[in-house]
């Protein structure tokens, strides 16, 4: 693609086509949301450069309404007569759907704060600089000999705009950045990750992601077993986020999501029915938030109904201050709506992870958690496993690499254990995805059920 | 449908000349494209393809594919006694995948204009010339027989698309009022979920092919509340996506079974916290299909075992291959694990890959030992050796796949299956045979680590059998298992009778991420001494 062209599409263009869908209203109401989106990806494993690529799209969604009859549909046709049969088939399906009785009137013309998540140096980066970037770690394990390493580097800028016909227009672009890279022994023994995420191609370090990569595959060789039990942890911030982050779960029906406790069926159901804003659940050192402002979570500030974000604290000094109420749950209970966050940030504190590991007689340090699934709902209780870099404290140092664990935790149980709180960072490879930040953090009775030959 | 110059023009009225193409040259539905029940390649379509591969070779690509795909989906959500969401999704485009120099480049694009899909043609070439500067070795395509003018079509009688919204929601919403009729149930969420996908490949090998399927899932996810608000529980994964149209819906039939669905719920309210332990589980296919997945489907991909997915997926504990192939025991004799991609109204089923590979059907893993991997063009040159140590030609076995036109194709799942025993043995065999051991039914939590040995598995419905008998339901109950360790301990096997197809539509691998269709057959089998414990930990 041309370099003198913008990768995504502008407020006005984005406006253009938006205005044009809601001149095709034959409905009582109708909502659109556009999408334009490029993504530069380059992968390497087993030493070798593997598949690379570069995807453009657009997208729009169109949901057309009769009374409290609502149907959506997408399409990326973005002909008159492509426009035209997506607004009349959303409108002809909507007809036909079953009355919503927990339908919202749409959103009007609401303000938004402008978050500045859009970085040229990275929407125009190109394939040659991936490719420089991935030599970082190619060249360091193909000269090293004894090393293999695989990595992934994926740049994207993304621009969203909404439009309804009550007059609301909301339009957000952002760009991305992530780069994470594992590198094995060859001998099979060792395994290191580390990774890094930015919205700005001129922040990302890639060789300090790569020796991070190398230093802890070479520290995890010959892992030795101890027994699975309980165990006092240092959980590095890519383990931390891995965990914490289910608690947001998207916010829609995830464990913060207020109608699933006011139903009794959440871990902030109250006995007895209602739930628990209000009470302590966790450690009172543990405050949660979404902030789309922060500026290192720069997130979109509205969400899918142009609803718009700010910080929102949803525990705050280990008391439940909020959980998430949509339009109709807030109506319905008298409640401020929240709206659906998609950022989730846990502060951090001053304690570094040396001195966390200094302080520690006897211990487990984890680099990351793999597979995580949910076991009980009723707890958060989740399964998963440590990966690439778990290690045995001993005396206020990390002694040896240990096998890998399988545990059976719960973010709200961790955080109940707290000893420590270390300072943020933005986390590349969270499972779920999204803009997260989180502390390293040291627990106490970490639960680790078996052992894992996995290396 | 429009030309380049009326594109143009309506770009330069829109003012939108730079950013997003207003129009596609094809338009969808292409007429003509089905007659009869033969799909027919439209020749707009086709003059994109060869326009594509053009622009690749021009540019210097020594192979090149492209594909113009179009995906719709179709979903209906509701909960209780209202709709939550209808929807119609549809996405159309071009991929062009080529090999400059020895090495891959990928690019896509939505704009179906011949210089929509010649730039992107030649931006995938540019993006292959950039990595040379960081190629190690070449990449070499297994040969492969082409198909000058191929087409197939999945197996279904109903396209659910003729079916109306009314009768969606009309089932949904009546089968919900029956869930709700049990004590304590109080919601249910239910849905239906239809892709269909036209999918339209050429390569500088001279294949042309046109394929169309369908697949559909029903959801329910029933939920209890104890009347005191101190525990909730669930029944959901009622029934297998599948690869067949509205008739399997019909099949599955929500109506009639959704109070035996409710009771099973509201039966975990009152079921007994399971004791950890060993136990003999006894694993139905709408459970097994999920373990053999995980623990052996995973594994057995051979980019898996060289180290292709170590950054994300993982590696494989069945590696390095010389080692492994025709030696590596990973269960008992009754172990034997098929891969194909032709089992009628499987998820994985398809006529061609998406690297134009008709695939075979190979044996994964015989009487309990490994016997070949999961394939591609550039990988089954990897385990040549095998292969001619067998007598048998170096050939992919056809499990290219992309999630659609948007996304670059790599090795991904077919159907890999447990093949039933020899002996006429039943479901009620096996736990008439067991002492002391746990039958469960339906995919619950699973997790395994990145080299597929250490797993544990929940369920849907948990009996205790004592004494060849069912001794009531118990809840809280998962199992840890070590994958070799797991298969070795199968001592039980159902018979061909007991044979069932499951999977899932939204399997997970890759970076950037693909989802993928990976369908699993399977009978029920019994696993000696399985170590059990206890979910339902409070604190």
């Amino acid at each position: 693609m041309s370099q003198t062209r913008e990768r995504v599409m502008s407020r006005d263009e984005m406006q253009a086509v938006l205005e044009r869908v809601m001149r095709l209203k034959n409905a009582d109401r109708l909502a659109a949301s556009l999408s334009s989106s490029w993504t530069g990806n380059t992968r390497f494993a087993a030493n070798q450069m593997s598949t690379s690529g570069s995807v453009e799209n657009t997208q729009l969604g169109v949901t057309a309404w009769f009374e409290n009859r609502r149907a959506g549909v997408s399409t990326n046709d973005f002909s008159d007569t492509g426009l035209e049969a997506a607004v009349r088939k959303a409108e002809a399906l909507a007809k036909i759907s079953p009355a919503d009785p927990e339908d919202m009137p749409l959103l009007g013309p609401q303000t938004y704060q402008p978050v500045p998540a859009y970085f040229d140096r990275t929407a125009t980066s190109t394939a040659e600089d991936r490719a420089r970037a991935a030599m970082s770690a190619l060249e360091l394990a193909r000269k090293a000999g004894d090393l293999e390493t695989a990595g992934f580097l994926i740049v994207n800028a993304f621009s969203q705009a909404i439009a309804n016909s009550a007059g609301l227009f909301a339009y957000h672009r952002t760009t991305g950045d992530t780069y994470t890279v594992t590198v094995r022994t060859k001998d099979g023994t060792g395994a290191g990750w580390a990774g890094a995420d930015n919205a700005d191609w001129a922040k990302l370090d890639f060789t300090k992601v790569a020796q991070r990569a190398i230093e802890k595959a070479r520290a995890s060789r010959n892992p030795v077993a101890i027994e699975p039990g309980r165990y006092t942890v240092i959980l590095e911030a890519q383990a931390v986020g891995d965990l914490v982050q289910l608690l947001g779960g998207g916010f829609g029906g995830g464990p913060l999501s207020a109608r699933s406790a006011d139903e009794g069926r959440s871990p902030f159901t109250k006995e007895g029915g209602g739930n628990k804003i209000g009470e302590k659940v966790v450690d009172e050192r543990v405050t949660l938030i979404s902030d789309p402002q922060d500026p290192d979570l720069l997130g979109q500030p509205f969400d899918g109904e142009g609803f718009p974000l700010g910080r929102q604290a949803w525990i705050e000094n280990g008391v439940l201050k909020k959980l998430a109420y949509t339009r109709f749950w807030a109506q319905k209970q008298g409640k401020q709506p929240t709206g659906s966050s998609s950022t989730i940030k846990l502060l951090g504190g001053a304690t570094t992870q040396e001195e966390m590991v200094r302080s520690t007689d006897r211990g487990v340090l984890v680099t990351r958690l793999w597979y995580l699934r949910q076991v009980d709902p009723r707890t958060v209780l989740y399964t998963g496993l440590t990966r690439d870099g778990t290690f045995l404290i001993e005396g206020g140092k990390v002694s040896r690499a240990i096998k890998n664990f399988r545990f059976n935790e719960s973010p709200l149980f961790m955080l109940n254990n707290l000893e420590t709180l270390g300072p943020t960072e933005r986390l590349a490879g969270a499972e779920g995805g999204g803009d997260i930040v989180m502390p390293p953090i040291k627990v106490r009775d970490f639960n680790f059920t078996s052992l894992s030959d996995a290396v | 449908m429009a030309d380049r110059r009326e594109f143009v023009k309506q770009a330069g009225v829109l003012g939108l000349a730079l950013t997003v193409d207003p129009g596609h040259l094809v338009t969808w539905p292409v007429q003509n494209y089905v007659q009869g029940r033969t799909l027919r390649m439209d020749a707009v379509i086709r003059d994109l393809l060869m326009e594509a591969l053009n622009a690749a070779k021009l540019a210097g690509a020594s192979y090149a594919d492209v594909r113009i795909g179009r995906q719709r989906q179709s979903s209906v959500q509701t909960r209780e006694h209202q709709i939550v969401n209808v929807g119609d999704f549809e996405t159309s485009g071009c991929g062009v995948r080529a090999v400059v120099d020895g090495c891959w480049g990928f690019a896509a694009t939505p704009r179906l204009t011949k210089d929509g899909v010649a730039r992107t043609a030649r931006e995938a070439a540019a993006i292959a010339k950039a990595n040379r500067l960081a190629r190690d070795q070449r990449v070499e395509l297994a040969a492969a027989q082409s198909y000058a003018d191929a087409s197939w079509r999945s197996d279904y009688t109903i396209d659910p698309w003729d079916i109306s919204l009314e009768e969606k929601t009309d089932l949904l919403l009546r089968a919900n009022a029956e869930a709700l009729k049990v004590a304590n149930v109080r919601f249910v969420n239910s849905g239906l979920s239809f892709v269909k996908d036209e999918r339209n490949f050429a390569s500088t090998d001279g294949s042309v092919i046109i394929q169309e399927f369908i697949r559909c899932q029903p959801s329910v996810n029933i939920t209890a509340v104890a009347s005191d608000f101190t525990d909730f529980q669930s029944r959901a994964n009622i029934a297998p996506p599948a690869g067949r149209g509205w008739e399997y819906v019909k099949q599955v039939d929500l109506l009639a079974n959704m109070g035996r669905w409710a009771e099973e719920a509201a039966a975990k309210l009152k079921a007994k916290s399971v004791d950890v332990g060993r136990y003999d589980l006894i694993l139905h296919p709408s459970h097994l299909w999920l373990t053999i997945h995980e623990s052996i489907g995973h594994s057995t991909e051979l980019d898996r075992a060289m180290g292709y997915e170590a950054n994300y997926a993982g590696t494989s504990f069945l590696a390095p291959p010389q080692k492994m192939l025709g030696a590596m025991k990973i269960g008992s004799e009754l172990m034997n694990i098929r891969g194909d991609r032709s089992q009628k109204g499987a998820v994985s089923t398809i006529g061609y890959d998406d690297e134009g590979v008709q695939p075979d059907d190979f044996t994964i893993v015989k009487n309990g030992v490994l016997n070949d991997y999961q394939t591609t063009r550039e990988q089954a040159n990897w385990i040549k050796w095998w292969y001619d140590k067998q007598g048998t030609p170096t050939r992919s076995h056809g499990c290219s796949y992309a999630q659609n036109w948007s996304s670059v194709q790599f090795q991904r799942m077919p159907n890999v299956s447990l093949l039933p025993g020899e002996k006429a043995v039943s479901w009620d065999d096996l736990i008439a045979a067991t002492e002391n051991g746990i039958a469960i039914i339906g995919d619950g939590s699973f997790s395994i680590d990145q080299q597929r040995y250490n797993a544990q598995f929940g369920g849907q419905v948990f009996y205790e059998i004592k004494n060849g008998k069912v001794a009531g339901m118990l809840k809280d109950v998962a199992y840890q298992l070590r994958t070799p360790d797991f298969w070795s301990a199968m001592d039980l096997i159902g018979g061909a009778a007991t044979y069932e197809l499951h999977g899932a539509l939204n399997d997970g691998k890759g970076q950037p991420g693909q989802s993928n269709a990976a369908g699993h057959g399977a009978v029920p089998a019994r696993f000696r001494q399985q170590n059990v414990i206890n979910t339902g930990r409070r604190r």
